[in-house]
């Protein structure tokens, strides 16, 4: 493999990385969105 | 805090549960190398000494795991937190047993080692028993810290060498090197290093431990 | 107790809108840089330019480690949850810029020493702080939100710390410093152009920014999460 080829593999490796760790976050803060909801639907009953 | 040391070492006569499982384990561990690696090439001070840590390391995590299970089963945990005692001299005295545990089995498995796999050349220097305390020291300061956090949770035979393996990792390092070193009668210019690293740890650790005691045995 | 409005989504104009949108900026200038302004390093190469995030990865990592000793000593002296939550955050965020490290290093060495991984201090060094702080974000799964783990948690992060200075003085006993990356005695070599050391500063502040915006976001939902359990428990008691 070229030098190319190493440095695009580096550099896709971290983008990969960051994004899949942002969409991890976005799971979570849809969850806690969810768990919100149903809280104060609890709460108006 | 020597009254813990008594009361941990009167078990251990009376019952001999760790010194024997942790003696039966490292032999095992032993002839696991054996089978696993050509044994005729594991040859010299240094296998000697690098078996040596590591069989200490992992049947020590293994028998370590126990040291406060006692505790927990029997209820004494809260008597321990409660007990006048300050949770430093607790620790420290937990530690000092676990240090005796560990050197018998050191001093017992070494000579096993060495006939075992053979080595010639073999010419002890005071290094070598220096570098065994202060490795023991430190693997203790380390591992009665951890197995009281560990002995809390669920998994805790996992648990214990998860922590431990890699904060004692400059440990074994250390003391592999010197061991080796002290085996065949190094000049100890070859070593000094290694040995003040192995002190600074012992240092360290036993004071973090000391230190951090207190919120460890809160519950 | 704080209103709803704490809980849903209000904009923080500092840490929703400006932090993001920096992050953002200095990222693409420090893509533009690393990938077009600056010139390839004599000897190494195309691959030199992997160099400019690896390093910031790295020193990154470390900041944040050093950071969840300093939270985890102020958790323990105070019981503060916020203390926790920053020591968390920065031990997640740190182990996904170590892990990073351990990727791109191999990655660069590949090419320049001919093999992916050799028993260099500072790989070796990395290796380990990876596995103490996956060891410390194991504990607390394993404790699941129990007080006294989260404290046993603290005392990791702290003892973690106290490793790092002995781990690199025996990786250093251990291998010998082999010979830096940037210091090398052909006099072509190194970071000879201006705008090199403009691609190592620019990195550094996007890749600063990133980890500060991603600790931000991990501890705001970890506090999300404290106060829905402490909401749910206050409903359940009525």
């Amino acid at each position: 493999m070229s030098g190319l080829g190493f440095l695009a593999m580096a550099y896709t490796a971290i983008w990969v990385a960051f994004f899949f760790y942002l969409m991890s976050l976005g799971r979570r803060a849809r969850r806690l969105e969810q768990e919100i909801e149903t809280l104060r639907a609890a709460k108006e009953r | 805090m020597w009254s813990i040391v008594r009361k941990d070492l009167a078990i251990e006569r009376r019952t001999g549960e760790m010194l024997s499982s942790l003696l039966l384990l490292a032999l095992l561990v032993v002839l696991l190398f054996a089978f696993s690696l050509e044994p005729e090439r594991l040859r010299g001070a240094e296998f000697v000494a690098g078996i040596l840590w590591t069989t200490l390391l992992l049947a020590g995590t293994l028998a370590l795991n126990r040291s406060f299970v006692l505790e927990r089963e029997a209820g004494a945990w809260t008597a321990l937190a409660l007990c006048p005692l300050d949770r430093g001299s607790i620790y420290l005295g937990k530690t000092i047993a676990n240090l005796i545990f560990l050197l018998v089995a050191a001093v017992l498995l070494l000579p096993l080692l060495a006939l075992f796999l053979g080595t010639t050349g073999i010419a002890p220097s005071w290094l070598l028993p220096a570098s065994i305390v202060l490795g023991t020291a430190g693997f203790a300061a380390v591992g009665t810290l951890f197995s009281a956090m560990a002995s809390r949770t669920r998994a805790r035979e996992v648990l214990l060498p998860l922590l431990s393996f890699p904060i004692l990792a400059p440990l074994l390092i250390a003391a592999a090197r010197t061991t080796a070193a002290g085996l065949v009668g190094e000049p100890l210019e070859h070593v000094s290093a290694w040995l003040v690293l192995l002190g600074a740890f012992d240092l360290v650790f036993l004071t973090a431990g000391w230190l951090t005691f207190d919120y460890v045995l809160e519950e | 107790m704080s209103s709803r409005s704490d809980v849903a989504g209000r904009l923080r104009p500092w840490s929703d809108v400006a932090l993001p949108a920096l992050t953002g900026v200095a990222m693409l200038t420090a893509i533009l840089f690393v990938f077009v302004v600056v010139p390839d390093e004599k000897v190494q190469g195309v691959v030199q330019r992997i160099f400019y995030f690896h390093v910031h990865l790295a020193w990154m990592a470390f900041g944040g480690f050093v950071f969840v000793a300093a939270t985890s000593a102020w958790y323990l002296r105070t019981g503060s949850r916020v203390a926790d939550r920053y020591a968390e955050a920065n031990a997640e965020v740190g182990l996904l810029f170590t892990t990073l490290v351990l990727i791109t290093g191999p990655l660069w060495a590949r090419p320049i020493w001919g093999v992916y991984w050799t028993w260099d201090p500072r790989l070796t060094m990395t290796v380990v702080l990876w596995a103490i702080y996956a060891a410390y974000l194991m504990l607390r799964r394993l404790g699941n939100g129990d007080e006294t783990i989260l404290r046993y948690a603290a005392v990791l992060g702290i003892v973690g710390v106290l490793d790092i200075p002995l781990l690199i003085i025996a990786v250093r006993l251990w291998r010998g410093i082999h010979p830096a990356v940037m210091l090398s005695d052909d006099p072509e070599a190194g970071l000879r152009d201006p705008t090199m050391i403009w691609g190592v500063i620019l990195s550094g502040i996007a890749l600063g920014l990133l980890f500060a915006w991603l600790v931000s976001l991990r501890a705001r939902f970890a506090a999300i999460d404290d106060q829905l359990a402490l909401r749910a428990l206050e409903s359940e008691r009525r």
